[in-house]
């Protein structure tokens, strides 16, 4: 006698497991129980478990019987003329889902041509291993997983027509390109997903050459003509947003042009776009720091006494800018209410991007590169044809990373573009190479897809031949002009009067505890303390009683507020933070006492 | 060139003058001995460390920095035959960190001749091993009238070449507890029996872990071949009594237990076992750290006499500036200690100087004016 559960719960037993378990298959596939039921049986525990839970991970499959599949041929031709669909194979049980333990007990052929009298599935196809954007990959089966993995990730974060009403949409730190194409080698994947409606790259004229040494560590090469005629250009959208918020005491923020009395007020200049309304109007160019929402809010802090105090009722500046390091042209302003019914503004930001170096490119096989050098069209090496590339990708990029798909797709996209077509490269069952290659002698190249090619500055030929083609690039959202930064001197914080952090704060570099001990190291002493100096202060010190004393402007000397003005003050240079560290110590009652000695 | 010939041999490390001596050909005039010697002395000069090297520092980059790559292989536990060895990073770090109890003892083992051949070595190595009570019993009994009947396992007591007479002779019991031998083991009788079945229980388990024969800590013993001699390494180590072993190779024979090491052959030891044990990890994972790095860490962790390990308890503590001491760990604990007995810090070390933003005393930080100027 075997127990019998049913999602866990026991509910009887059986004589005959095996048999039983079979019998409810068979039930299932004549539809005559739920298609959402799935039977296994353990020997170890010597009960067979029935489950109909929701959270199960089920996949379909073809069910074989004496080894040959329920699917014929008649049922792909019915399929084809629309008067069979997927769920009447489900109920007819042609096709089953199977969960993780019902699995255990199958032998699931991955091809026709595996199929043994053993066999109870057959996989619908191979594909089916890769996910949606894994199988956006082409011809992935000549690729290491790991690029894959890195292709289809990149994939996500290309830069494409990502939805078709992005001009009424407020997303955030979006970018849609101008130009985008569909894959001339594509995959299955493509077509039912209709990735020709939202598209996500370009396809690009690509040599495998090192061309003077910019494309060194993965960087890529990129023709100046090519971007002049909009090659991989993009606008890049970011919203800013202003609200009317309520404070109590029945005090409101105000969106309009803030009065010169009001407390922060910046420059008249700054306000300059901003119309009556205290809106800035569409298509402006700005530039960091131009205000694009005026908004006053009222006073931070409203004590009784200063009701009846005019001055007190001085409104504070909090208009919305464009940040640090940003600029573009006003795309489009929205003025609607919130949920509380108060004002909301909302101002997009439009910037067009132009390829440039540092721009991070890839191909769909995990090839990220950054744009090392933008070469002018007359630099860029040409064929005996005349085709000059729109990208130079680095060959030392494919041998320590096998990417054999991003070769073949180099091929497939030549022979797509020489004959107008699109290439299938769909994995485990794309075009095969060596017909590529065929097709590619047909048309009068070099089977290898090697080209002759020519030196663009000198005009001389190369001393080997290029390998040269068409393939889909992907401009990725990580573009420079976000993320530039440098600074010489700049804002600190006010509590340690060290630089700020982060590029949005025009925040310093910082030099921290390793990079210090490099300077140790090479017993570079006086240039770290140079590096260290920008918290450098001069405070006066009490000789008599080692703590920090005063300096008195009007009397010009110091005192100590301790001794009083009978005592040697001396100015001494130390580092803000520690001045700040000796004031810690004091408020927690201990007493950091200097003792000053003449340094030379 | 300076003409102090006579001195030059006399500048130079005994062991540099003798390579060097070694390396010349037989026939070398005493005049060309004595230039060659004087260039090397040149060479010599210029590799010693300059005034304001910031020594430790250096050795800190060199061998973290290879010790990051290391990070990764954290999970290799490279295995000699059966034996589980640690190795990688949480060897360096117990090393460095002076810890008392290692993860795994083990000893090499070197042999005598003629055991260092092969012979009998199979015996040699059993003999070295720690053998219990019940690794010869088959049995604990507790019988009715409160007494413990062990039955010997006659077939492991042939593999391990114990008779019952010599288990009767290693063991070792209290006073009160008498042993007799029966035909297939021993009955052990206690005569002070008012503690009840509670206290002969206890003293069955007691029993269980009795010593009989072997060195005591030895729990694994493994005979292996390298190059042309039979070594024994062994799981646990006990330096002060295998040393004294008649058939084993004292001036050979080590452990990896550094503290031990420290105990029996004294500190001078302790700190070439750091040395090595620390350069064999490095090396196994195909790094390169010089020597001399390592060497100034064991100088360091030794150089009181006794092994200090790198931490906020070990010679971090040594460190004479508060300010040093409160910028590795627990900072409060150093600053309220420190403000409690009314410490003084000079700022002779970097750290402080870092924190004050003055010039560290290093390299070009070092050096001072002679001269003293006037107010």
């Amino acid at each position: 006698m075997s127990e019998v559960y049913l999602n866990g719960i026991f509910v009887g037993e059986v004589e005959q497991p095996l048999e039983f378990v079979s019998q409810l298959k068979a039930e299932r596939r004549k539809a005559k129980i739920s298609q959402n039921l799935n039977v296994s049986y353990s020997e170890a525990m010597d009960s067979v478990m029935v489950e109909s839970d929701k959270g199960r991970v089920r996949r379909p499959l073809i069910v074989v019987q004496n080894g040959q599949p329920l699917l014929t041929e008649n049922h792909v031709r019915q399929l084809e003329r629309g008067e069979l669909n997927w769920n009447d194979m489900v109920e007819q049980g042609i096709i089953e889902y199977l969960d993780a333990a019902e699995e255990e007990d199958t032998l699931i052929a991955m091809t026709e041509a595996e199929l043994t009298a053993e066999s109870t599935h057959l996989e619908i196809s191979p594909l089916l291993m890769l996910g949606y954007c894994s199988s956006l990959v082409p011809y992935a089966n000549y690729a290491p997983g790991a690029r894959i993995s890195m292709g289809s990730k990149n994939q996500k974060q290309a830069i494409g027509f990502y939805v078709a009403n992005y001009f009424v949409r407020m997303d955030m730190d979006t970018s849609i390109l101008h130009t985008p194409q569909m894959p001339l080698v594509k995959s299955i994947t493509h077509d039912i997903s209709h990735y020709e409606e939202h598209p996500s790259g370009q396809n690009m004229t690509v040599a495998i050459m090192t061309y003077g040494g910019y494309t060194i560590e993965d960087a890529i090469i990129i023709n100046r003509g090519s971007i002049e005629r909009g090659l991989a250009r993009s606008s890049y959208y970011r919203p800013s947003i202003a609200e009317e918020l309520r404070y109590p005491g029945g005090l409101i923020d105000e969106v309009s042009i803030p009065d010169k009395d009001v407390k922060g007020y910046k420059s008249e200049r700054d306000y300059r776009f901003l119309e009556g309304d205290g809106i800035i109007y569409p298509e402006a160019q700005v530039r960091e720091g131009d205000v694009i929402i005026g908004k006053t809010s009222p006073p931070r802090f409203l004590s009784s006494l200063d009701e009846y105090n005019l001055a007190s009722s001085i409104r504070r500046e909090s208009s919305v800018d464009i940040k640090h390091g940003e600029q573009g042209i006003i795309d489009f302003v929205l003025l609607t209410e919130n949920e509380e019914g108060n004002k909301l503004v909302q101002v997009r930001l439009r910037d067009q991007r132009i390829p440039e170096i540092g721009d991070k490119f890839t191909s769909r096989h995990g090839q990220k590169g950054i744009v090392g050098m933008i070469v002018s069209e007359a630099d860029m090496p040409f064929t005996a044809s005349g085709i000059v590339p729109d990208l130079i990708f680095s060959p030392l990029g494919i041998p320590s990373r096998m990417t054999i798909s991003h070769l073949i797709e180099l091929i497939g996209g030549k022979v797509g573009a020489l004959s107008g077509r699109f290439i299938d490269g769909t994995t485990f069952h794309g075009e095969p190479e060596e017909q590529l290659r065929q097709q590619l002698q047909a048309l009068g190249f070099r089977e290898s897809g090697v080209e002759t090619m020519y030196n663009g500055s000198t005009g001389e030929q190369f001393r080997v031949k290029i390998f040269v083609g068409n393939m889909y690039y992907l401009k990725l959202r990580h573009m420079v002009a976000n993320k530039i930064h440098a600074r010489a001197r700049g804002p600190i914080q006010l509590l340690t009067r060290q630089p700020t952090e982060g590029r949005a704060k025009e925040g310093g570099l910082r030099l921290g505890e390793m990079e210090k001990d490099t300077f140790v190291a090479h017993g570079a002493s006086l240039l770290l303390k140079e590096r260290f100096d920008s918290d450098r202060t001069i405070v006066p010190v009490c000789e008599q009683c080692g703590l920090i004393a005063i300096y008195d402007e009007f009397k010009d000397r110091g005192y100590c507020p301790i001794c009083g003005d009978a005592v040697t003050i001396s100015n001494i240079e130390v580092s803000y933070a520690f001045k700040l560290m000796l004031d810690e110590l004091k408020s927690l009652c201990i007493y950091p006492k200097l003792e000053l000695m003449n340094k030379y | 060139m300076s003409s102090e010939d006579g001195d030059v041999e006399e500048q130079l490390p005994k062991s540099v003058v003798d390579e060097v001596k070694d390396e010349l050909p037989k026939n070398a005039s005493e005049k060309h001995v004595r230039e060659v010697l004087q260039r090397v002395h040149q060479e010599y000069l210029k590799t010693l460390v300059e005034p304001g090297e910031a020594v430790g520092l250096v050795s800190a980059e060199s061998i973290g920095e290879p010790g990051t790559q290391m990070t990764l292989n954290t999970f290799h536990y490279a295995g000699v035959a059966e034996m589980n060895v640690t190795l990688g990073l949480p060897r360096i770090m117990e090393i460095l960190d002076g810890k008392r109890e290692i993860a795994t003892p083990m000893m090499e083992i070197y042999l005598k001749s003629p055991y260092n051949k092969g012979k009998d070595i199979r015996k040699v190595a059993q003999s070295f091993k720690e053998i219990k009570l019940k690794d010869v019993a088959a049995e604990f009994l507790i019988t009715p009238d409160l007494n413990i009947d062990i039955v010997f396992d006659a077939e492991n007591m042939k593999n391990l070449g114990i008779t019952p007479a010599g288990v009767l002779k290693g063991m070792k019991v209290g006073k009160g507890i008498t042993v007799r031998e029966k035909s297939d083991g021993l009955s052990i009788k206690p005569k002070n029996k008012e503690g009840g079945l509670n206290e002969v229980y206890q003293l069955k388990e007691k029993l269980k872990d009795m010593y009989i024969k072997g060195i005591k800590g030895i729990t694994q013993v493994l005979p292996v071949k390298r190059e042309n001699e039979f070594v024994v390494i062994t799981a646990g180590s006990n330096l002060k009594e295998v040393l004294v072993h008649p058939d084993v190779d004292a001036e050979r024979t080590a452990s990896n237990d550094i503290f031990e090491i420290m105990e029996v052959l004294g500190i001078e030891a302790a700190r070439q076992a750091i040395i090595n044990e620390v350069f064999k990890v490095i090396d196994s994972q195909g790094l390169n750290v010089d020597v001399r790095h390592i060497m100034l860490v064991a100088d360091t962790m030794c150089s009181t006499g006794a092994i200090k390990g790198i931490t906020r308890y070990g010679v971090v503590s040594d460190k004479s500036s508060v300010l040093a001491r409160a910028s590795f760990e627990t900072p409060i604990q150093h600053i309220i200690d420190a403000s409690l007995v009314g410490e003084r810090d000079h700022l002779t070390s970097v750290v402080e100087n870092v924190m004050l933003n003055q010039p560290v005393p290093v390299g070009t930080g070092l050096p001072g004016l002679i001269t003293k100027v006037k107010k």
